[in-house]
């Protein structure tokens, strides 16, 4: 029999993982550059001009957008070559496989059943997958826009 | 040699012989399905008149011959050959159609179907293919509920349909197949017609057909024509074969007072034993939370309201695994979307004809290293009531994995649901019966929450292109729902998203699946089931699987020859997806080359633009249509075309799944 996808029944709680640590890594090295960035360009700011705070900030914003956005980019392109899409769709709407988004599971355990999956899933190991790779297919998870609800479409509703 | 010389004599001989005998035969063919004599000389009702002699030379030449017997004195016209009363014992069957894809091991008894049968009852459908013919014949029964004929090629021609006659077994549905055969191999006029030739042409599908027969005289054929019937119409329905020699075809028919057609029998299908039916009622109606599960439980359409009527008098869970079209899947105790949960909550559960009892209360798991784990809780009691146990083959393993019931009852469930329905009747208790209201109010909760979520889920990519599976139906539904229809496709491909959506609630709604999960079945079952539909006016639709179609689309052209009414909606994926999802797995199990699953698995480059395939054959045939916006019109113009009489395919580009 064919049970109804339904992510809820995928939910376990997170642990610590590689990819948790990957991230922890990540994110010291971005603080680190990040800093000497700052340092650098408030140097140069004493020198040249003092920059508003509002300036500032619209310049941080900005490289983190196009950080995520070629996260995304990246996601969604191994989203599909990576085969992700067989089983769960292009829209990762759903099919043989269950949903994976707009909203998806915490990362923690999406990383963490890929490596080792105990239903019908095949394995994504570390080999062939990256851990970066599964952030940025994350990241395009994440990206998805919000279907229409069901009771607003008459087609779902006759 | 002193044998092929005689043999050729003694042909030579008969021919003359039957010749003068068969000169005071004519035709009649036998319509009723009742004991006929032999036919007397007039013309067949409602043939057309009948055939000029070859030729005036040919003539003179006979007449040549019959004064001056000698060498070469052959006769070379045939008055009423052997096959014109072949003719009279399938019309005396009841073949509505003969599906055939032509050959001349089977010549004569082609042109005494089109000339002395008057090509009616049967008609005669030209094939392109072997396998699409035997293909709509399986189609066709599990809307019609009556057999197909189906001609095929001596050995060439069987080994075509060999594939759709091994689905037709695994869905234990009856075709009655013809093996065209130049047996006498004096008799063969060409080298051709030795390759064409067999000892044993039957036994290529001996394995997956219920009975064959190869009769050395018309009588034995007439008589074999009606137990093949009979075979095949017996549960477990299953194809058969009959092998059709050209001697006996096309040699003129003897004169034997004898000869006769046997009427048509059929078997009353095997019931339950009423201990063991007793037994099952004081289960169910003893038990919490029983469960039926029910795979081609509904023979009928009589079986699909039976079904109705057990489960609401029990008010017990259903699951549909739908080989059939067992029950209403908007009914409030349909809990198939639920079917993992119904089976672990189960204390009794009723298999009715299943295929894979196993596979129904145990989970696979594992991919390199299969295992299995039990879904049920400890004590359920296991029933199974399945014709399948009557008749068993050795070779083909369609058979599952082995299931101890508690209680395994070998017979026809259909047949067993009315004395079933009356010992659970004659068990009721005021208190049994309202244990059973408050359980049905449960499980008519547990429908509605799950076809809620259903529905929750089909929003999700419902503006992406490719189209979605779930948009995709529901969009077909919405055009067709205010019809009388029929949806002839297996679901399993769209992720089952019309059993999901929509309201099937009678017997012709659905048809099931494969059966051996054949590629290449969809297409001509589809046009098979709508040339059924077709007269009783009701609206075929096929979600068309792209692979399946590139197997026989000749069959696209049987159904515009025909003007066979029939919607057909590609899933156009653009691949075998199936086994790109199996290499996939493979790759990952592997850990190397996960980017390269298309390769020998996809349809692309070119993309096959399947409107113009259509238009090819001469039936409508859309654009492919990516954008969901689209779809709507484009399905309302093709179904204006089926609703004139014709075929119309959309070309939709979808999701995988």
């Amino acid at each position: 029999m064919s049970k109804p996808v339904n992510a809820q029944s995928f939910r376990s709680p997170g642990r610590s993982s590689p990819e948790d640590a990957f991230h922890a890594e990540v994110l010291v090295l971005s603080a680190i550059l990040a800093l000497a960035v700052v340092i650098a360009a408030a140097l140069a700011l004493l020198i040249f001009v003092r920059p508003s705070a509002a300036a500032q900030s619209a310049a941080s914003a900005a490289k983190s957008q196009s950080s995520d956005a070629a996260s995304i980019a990246r996601g969604k392109k191994l989203f599909v070559s990576y085969g992700c899409y067989e089983c769960h769709g292009r829209a990762a709407q759903g099919g043989v496989g269950p949903r994976l988004g707009p909203d998806p599971l915490p990362l923690s355990f999406i990383e963490k059943y890929v490596r080792h999956p105990t239903a019908s899933m095949p394995p994504y190991t570390e080999k062939t997958v990256s851990d970066r790779d599964l952030a940025d297919i994350y990241a395009y998870l994440k990206s998805l826009p919000e279907p229409p609800k069901a009771k607003d479409i008459p087609l779902l509703n006759q | 040699m002193a044998k092929s010389k005689k043999t050729s004599v003694d042909r030579r001989s008969f021919l003359k012989n039957a010749t003068v005998g068969a000169a005071a035969l004519a035709a009649t063919p036998v319509t009723a399905a009742t004991a006929v004599p032999i036919p007397q000389p007039s013309r067949p009702r409602n043939a057309a008149a009948p055939l000029p002699p070859v030729s005036r030379r040919a003539e003179a030449e006979a007449a040549a011959a019959a004064a001056n017997p000698g060498p070469n004195s052959d006769p070379i016209t045939v008055d009423h050959p052997g096959s014109d009363f072949m003719v009279d014992a399938f019309k005396a069957a009841g073949f509505e159609y003969l599906c055939s894809n032509p050959g001349n091991s089977f010549r004569s008894l082609h042109e005494s179907f089109i000339n002395y049968g008057a090509n009616k009852n049967p008609e005669f459908i030209t094939c392109c293919h072997e396998e699409s013919a035997v293909g709509m014949a399986h189609g066709y029964f599990k809307i019609e509920g009556k057999p197909l004929l189906v001609c095929v090629h001596g050995t060439v021609g069987v080994q075509h349909a060999s594939m759709a006659i091994y689905d037709a077994f695994c869905d234990r549905v009856p075709v009655v197949v013809v093996l065209g055969n130049f047996g006498d191999a004096q008799t063969r006029a060409s080298f051709v017609n030795w390759t064409h030739s067999a000892q044993d042409p039957a036994e290529l599908i001996r394995d997956f057909v219920k009975w064959d027969d190869q009769p050395a005289t018309l009588q034995g054929f007439a008589e074999s024509v009606m137990r093949a019937y009979r075979v095949a119409m017996t549960p477990p329905y299953m194809p058969v074969a009959l092998v059709c020699n050209t001697d006996l075809q096309e040699f003129p028919l003897p004169s034997n007072p004898a000869l006769r057609v046997p009427a048509l029998t059929l078997d009353r299908p095997p019931q339950g034993d009423s201990g063991s039916v007793q037994q099952t009622a004081q289960w169910l109606v003893a038990a919490e939370n029983p469960v039926i599960v029910a795979d081609r439980a509904a023979r009928t359409p009589a079986g699909l309201a039976l079904m109705i009527e057990l489960v609401e008098t029990l008010q017990a869970a259903v699951i549909d695994r739908n080989g059939r079209m067992n029950f209403p899947t908007r009914h409030p105790l349909n809990q198939t979307e639920r079917g993992g949960s119904a089976i672990g909550e189960a204390d009794v559960i009723l298999g009715l004809e299943l295929t894979d009892f196993y596979g129904i209360v145990n989970a696979y798991y594992g991919d390199v290293y299969p295992r299995t784990r039990s879904l049920t809780k400890p004590g359920v009691k296991l029933i199974s009531i399945n014709s399948n146990d009557l008749y068993l083959k050795s070779n083909y393993q369609d058979f599952q994995r082995y299931q101890a019931e508690n209680l395994a009852i070998a017979a026809d469930a259909e047949a067993t649901l009315p004395s079933l329905i009356e010992a659970v009747k004659k068990l009721l208790t005021d208190d049994r019966k309202r244990m059973f209201q408050d359980r049905g109010a449960k499980l008519a909760a547990a429908h509605q929450r799950i076809f809620a979520q259903n529905r929750d889920l089909a929003a999700n990519g419902w503006d992406a292109s490719p189209i979605s599976t779930a948009r995709l139906s529901a969009e077909i539904w919405n055009q067709i729902r205010n019809e009388d229809w029929s949806f002839v496709s297996n679901c399993q491909f769209v992720s089952r998203w019309p059993l999901r959506l929509w309201d099937f609630n009678k017997y012709y709604h659905y048809i099931g699946g494969e059966g051996g999960y054949g590629v290449g079945y969809g297409a001509p079952a589809s046009v098979g089931a709508a040339l059924a539909n077709r007269k009783h006016g009701r609206l075929t639709v096929s979600i068309q699987n792209d692979g399946d179609l590139m197997f026989g689309p000749g069959v696209l052209w049987t159904a515009a020859h025909h003007r066979i009414p029939l919607l057909i909606v590609m899933h156009n994926n653009r691949a075998y997806h199936q086994e790109v999802m199996e290499v996939q797995r493979m790759a990952d199990v592997h850990e190397r080359g996960i980017t390269r699953a298309g390769i020998g698995t996809t349809l692309v480059d070119p993309a096959i633009d399947y409107g113009k395939l259509a238009q090819s054959m001469g039936m409508h045939g859309s654009a492919p249509i990516a954008d969901p916006g689209d779809l709507a019109p484009a399905l309302r113009e093709a179904i204006a075309v089926v609703k004139s009489g014709e075929p119309a395919l959309v070309n939709v580009v979808t999701q995988p799944r």
